[in-house]
């Protein structure tokens, strides 16, 4: 008994050795930290504003395109309403939730999920291809290079005008357009992970090749998968501003930082800021995520080295 | 003692190492590489500096021609090169310095030769660099100097890319490049570690004739004992960092001075002892991190006659006689032949030999042939129009393993022995002929063989560092075949696999590590837990020692052995260091470009009648023992290409007593030889007649006096 207790105290703290580890991984990049922290920043800033905001996002209760003041730190836009309210809204469907219509609002953000769903598919097709090799790679791999022929904003327009407007769509638009991308980098990591002799191992004691792909090749390469991934929330946020602007993004009432630019541009002679600060929302925490991202990136590599 | 080095030591030395330190800044201060190292070489001198991985040899080698890369630096000391300091030389000079005077050679010549550009433009580059030399001119020195390394049709090795040339070749011309300029010194960092014994050998007599001829300083690297004896007249042992021995090399091998000398040296099997007559005895525990240096004494962890001054005072370099430097407190009271054997060690013979021939056996291929199809790249080739061709990797390969012994695989890279074990487990398909285990037919693909089969036989791998899935435990690995072939109940698995690691003498701590915690020997040890987790009655080993330092060596080789013992496993043990396979196996098999050329009994194959390939392979290992005289044979040109291999024997175009049969050997061109048989299940795959085999003299013959 006492053995066992103690057995699962050491594993609980050689995990926390892990964690810490990776923690102190991130801290030794200056570059990192300072990404996390514009991005943390945003996540907070969403947070409070699903319990909080100066004022109600969708109410027009003000004058139009006033500068910024004292009562509204950003200033208005043209229907009066207040900015710093909307952008902090406007975070919430990026990063914190997913509104589903029938089933109601799932935590995680569009941008996550569909990150979330390009890694999943991408890695799926990806190691079947680098892992099985010959015809499935070709088969697989001739699909995904089609996908990337096209215009990515035209397969999103493809992808919504067939399926209408929508989190949903967003997030499948998102994901179809990704999953070529982190399906090439599983594959050529697995293609070098297949070669190494714990697979020639596992093959011999028979695995199905799911286990061997999974099992086995995953661990090894989901670090800089993350690290990809990570860079792909950041396109992912351009991905919905670009969708926003053109109006085919996520749907109202909640506040859309693509759109806010879009609107907003009609007025650019007379309040230039109401375009800039949704420009600046995007571009900061798209910026912070791609610091992190490299940052981290570089410390890794430094370790393996 | 002897007179050439005192001549030699009235010049003055061409390179002088006085108290060398180097270090490394590391995240969080820096370490010491090498402390304290000194000594010289003088003209037309070879030294060589041998030591275990990790012990700073090749950071010697780049501190002496300021290599360091970025973050290393000389620390102390001083690096005389012709009477000058090279530490903090400015950069320009130095540059002048190693492209003119100090040239290196590399472990791997395919990195050192850049592929895209000719030979002929690398090597001219050179010249035409670093002394201006006109182009013509250039070229001329360049194919001189070609033929000077024994290249055949040298202006036609110029037009070459890097890739077109084989590996022997390759390393020549990198030899040939680092001597354009006539340099001074030329470093070596284990230049023939990559090749093949028959390459080594022609290697290593090239640069013991360039020594001699070019009176060039040679500062020799390996981690081979034996290659380092044939090239070099004085050893400097390095150990964690240390020069703990400098001598020459006849003492060295004759009465080694310093424990840890005198521990590589009985940790390495002298070609000729088998696992029945002797034993070997790797040196306990492992080589220090240069940050965890013990006090004292760098060895005396591992050290058997340590005392108290050990722990506490470090030793100095002292001159003992004959040249003779040791760092050991009691060198002159430590007498080699009075060592016994810690009681750590002990592998009784008994037990490990069953009985010959009674038994069915466990393991049966027939003419097992294994082809691969060749993709061409061209038009046609793509269409399917060209006929389909294949590297015959194995051709008409036979073999029969009893159960509870050894079958050992030899041959030069290339010649298949992967191949054929790779097939017998299944990872490759086979074209034909048949395997039978016991009495099941598994010619086919691992995916048509049963869970009992895949249970019985498994495989360790060569190299340590992929043998280990990185993420996870060591208990996590072990414990994985236990549970999928269902060998152990689920709840007793954890028991079951702290019981198999402590069979490999690792304790039950080792459960929970992680591979990256572990080093090179440990991993092995791992893989051969994990192979031994189904309890498997047949066990390839695939070079399991080959990647592994010396003591490690000894030690895993003693795990198998005591395995075996217990388990009764049947092993097929792949090796390339034949006095490696002579101690572990029981029969042998010699294999060329596919094709088997020999098999018998262990000692059958090491003594006379020989195989004209197994006589040629044996004359070129490097061995260590001072007393014994071995015959020169050395093979001409290069293994074919397996695609379209010779006809008839496949050795004919390079075998060197073929001109013993009449008509100049015509038949060997034209006809498979028979297998003859020599008696006891000796087998000889020549068209030599028995007469002819039997006459030939042994490899090894007792020096006279």
């Amino acid at each position: 008994m006492e053995s066992q207790q103690n057995i699962k105290k050491k594993n609980y703290s050689l995990r926390l050795e892990r964690i810490s580890q990776s923690l102190r991984l991130i801290f030794s990049s200056k570059i990192a930290i300072i990404g996390l922290s514009m991005f943390v920043f945003w996540v907070v800033l969403g947070i409070v504003s699903i319990f909080w905001t100066p004022y109600e996002p969708n109410a027009t209760q003000f004058a139009q395109n006033l500068t910024p003041n004292a009562t509204n730190w950003l200033g208005t836009d043209h229907l009066g309403r207040d900015i710093l309210s909307r952008l902090m809204t406007g975070t919430q469907v990026i990063l914190l939730k997913t509104r589903l219509p029938g089933i109601g609002v799932i935590p995680g953000g569009v941008a996550l999920w569909g990150v979330f769903g390009s890694l999943l598919l991408g890695t799926v097709l990806g190691l079947n291809a680098g892992y099985r090799g010959g015809w499935t790679d070709q088969v697989i791999m001739q699909f995904l290079d089609a996908l990337i022929a096209f215009p990515v904003i035209v397969l999103y327009l493809v992808v919504i005008s067939a399926l209408g407007r929508g989190d949903l769509v967003v997030i499948l638009a998102i994901t179809v357009t990704g999953a070529p991308g982190v399906a090439r980098l599983a594959r050529s990591l697995a293609l070098d992970i297949r070669t190494r002799d714990y697979i020639r191992a596992a093959e011999t004691r028979g695995e199905s090749p799911w286990y061997i792909m999974f099992k086995e090749i995953l661990p090894n390469v989901s670090s800089p998968l993350l690290v990809d991934g990570m860079l792909r929330v950041g396109y992912a946020i351009f991905a919905i501003g670009t969708l926003g602007f053109l109006g085919i993004g996520l749907p109202p009432p909640d506040p859309d930082w693509g759109n806010m630019v879009n609107e907003a541009r009609r007025n650019i002679f007379s309040n230039q800021l109401a375009v800039i600060w949704p420009a600046l929302s995007i571009s900061t925490l798209v910026i912070g995520l791609n610091l992190f991202a490299d940052g981290l990136n570089e410390e890794i590599n430094r370790f393996q080295k | 003692m002897t007179n050439p080095t005192k001549t030699l030591r009235k010049n003055p030395p061409v390179l002088k190492l006085e108290n060398v330190s180097v270090a490394y800044k590391v995240r969080g201060g820096e370490v010491e590489a090498v402390q304290d190292v000194s000594f010289e070489i003088g003209r037309g001198e070879a030294i060589g500096i041998v030591g275990e991985s990790g012990c700073g040899k090749s950071t010697l080698a780049w501190a002496v021609v300021n290599f360091l890369g970025r973050n290393g630096y000389v620390k102390r000391g001083s690096i005389h090169f012709q009477g000058q300091n090279l530490v903090n030389q400015g950069r320009e000079s130095l540059q002048r310095l190693r492209g003119d005077k100090i040239a290196m050679v590399y472990q791997d010549p395919m990195k050192a030769l850049n592929p895209s550009m000719k030979i002929g433009e690398q090597m001219k580059e050179v010249l035409t660099v670093h002394q201006k030399m006109e182009e013509a001119e250039a070229i001329e020195r360049c194919v001189k100097m070609l033929q000077r390394v024994y290249m055949p049709d040298p202006m036609n090795v110029l037009k070459r890319y890097s890739h077109q040339l084989s590996g022997g070749q390759q390393q020549r011309v990198v030899i040939a490049m680092s001597l354009l300029n006539n340099p001074a010194l030329l470093i070596m960092d284990e230049p023939t570690t990559a090749l093949d014994v028959t390459v080594e050998a022609t290697v290593l007599d090239l640069i013991d004739e360039l020594r001699r001829e070019l009176d060039t300083a040679i500062m020799y690297i390996s981690h081979n004992l034996g290659v380092v004896s044939r090239v070099c007249s004085r050893v400097a042992v390095m150990y964690a960092g240390k020069l703990v021995e400098w001598a020459e090399v006849e003492n060295i091998f004759r009465s080694p001075k310093h424990p840890y000398t005198q521990g590589l040296i009985r940790a390495i099997p002298k070609l000729g002892e088998d696992k029945l007559g002797s034993q070997l005895y790797p040196i306990p525990g492992r080589v220090p991190a240069p940050n965890r240096r013990p006090d004292g004494c760098v060895f005396h962890p591992r050290c058997d006659y340590v005392q108290g001054i050990c722990r506490d005072k470090k030793p100095a370099l002292r001159d003992v006689g004959d040249g003779i430097m040791v760092r050991c407190h009691f060198a002159e009271l430590i007498d080699p032949s009075e060592w016994e054997p810690p009681d750590a060690v002990e592998i009784k013979p008994e037990g490990l030999k069953s009985e010959i021939g009674n038994d069915a056996a466990l393991l049966n291929a027939v003419n097992l042939k294994t082809y691969y199809q060749v993709q061409g790249s061209s038009l046609k080739d793509l269409l399917g129009l060209n006929p389909k061709r294949y590297v015959r990797a194995v051709e008409d390969a036979s073999l029969e393993v009893v159960p509870g012994r050894t079958l050992g695989i030899v041959g030069e890279s290339g010649c298949g022995k992967s191949t054929l074990i790779k097939t017998i487990i299944g990872l490759e398909q086979s074209t034909a002929g048949s395997i039978k285990f016991k009495g099941l037919d598994i010619s086919s693909s691992l995916a048509d063989r049963s869970e009992a089969v895949m249970k019985e036989i498994q495989m360790v791998f060569q190299n340590p560092d992929s043998t280990m899935n990185p993420a996870y435990t060591v208990g996590q690995q072990i414990a994985r075949p236990m549970i999928k072939f269902g060998v152990v109940p689920k709840n007793e698995v954890r028991q079951a696999v702290i019981n198999l690691l402590g069979n490999m003498r690792m304790g039950e701590n080792y459960y929970d590590r992680l591979p990256n915690q572990l080093s090179g020997g440990e991993k092995q040890r791992v893989g051969i837990a994990r192979a031994l987790a189904t309890y498997p009655d047949l066990v390839l080993c695939d070079e399991p020692v080959s990647a592994l330092d010396v003591s490690v060596q000894a030690a895993i080789l003693n795990l198998l052995l005591k395995v075996q013992r217990k388990y009764g496993t049947t092993m097929l043990f792949i090796a390339h260091d034949l006095s490696v396979v002579r101690y572990f196996c029981d029969e042998i098999i010699v294999m060329y470009l596919g094709q088997m050329m020999e098999k018998g009994q262990a000692e059958q194959i090491y003594a006379p009648p020989y195989h004209p390939y197994t006589e040629a392979l044996l004359s070129a290992v490097p061995v260590i023992d001072p007393g014994s005289h071995q015959k020169r044979i050395r093979l001409e040109g290069n293994v074919p290409s397996a695609i379209n291999p010779p006809s008839g024997c496949r050795f004919h175009t390079r075998c060197p007593r073929r001109k013993l049969l009449p008509n100049g050997g015509k038949i060997c061109e034209e006809q498979l030889p028979p297998w003859q048989d020599m008696g006891d299940g000796h087998q000889i795959f020549c068209h030599l007649p028995e007469e002819t085999l039997c006459a030939f003299e042994p490899v090894f013959t007792v020096k006279e006096g």
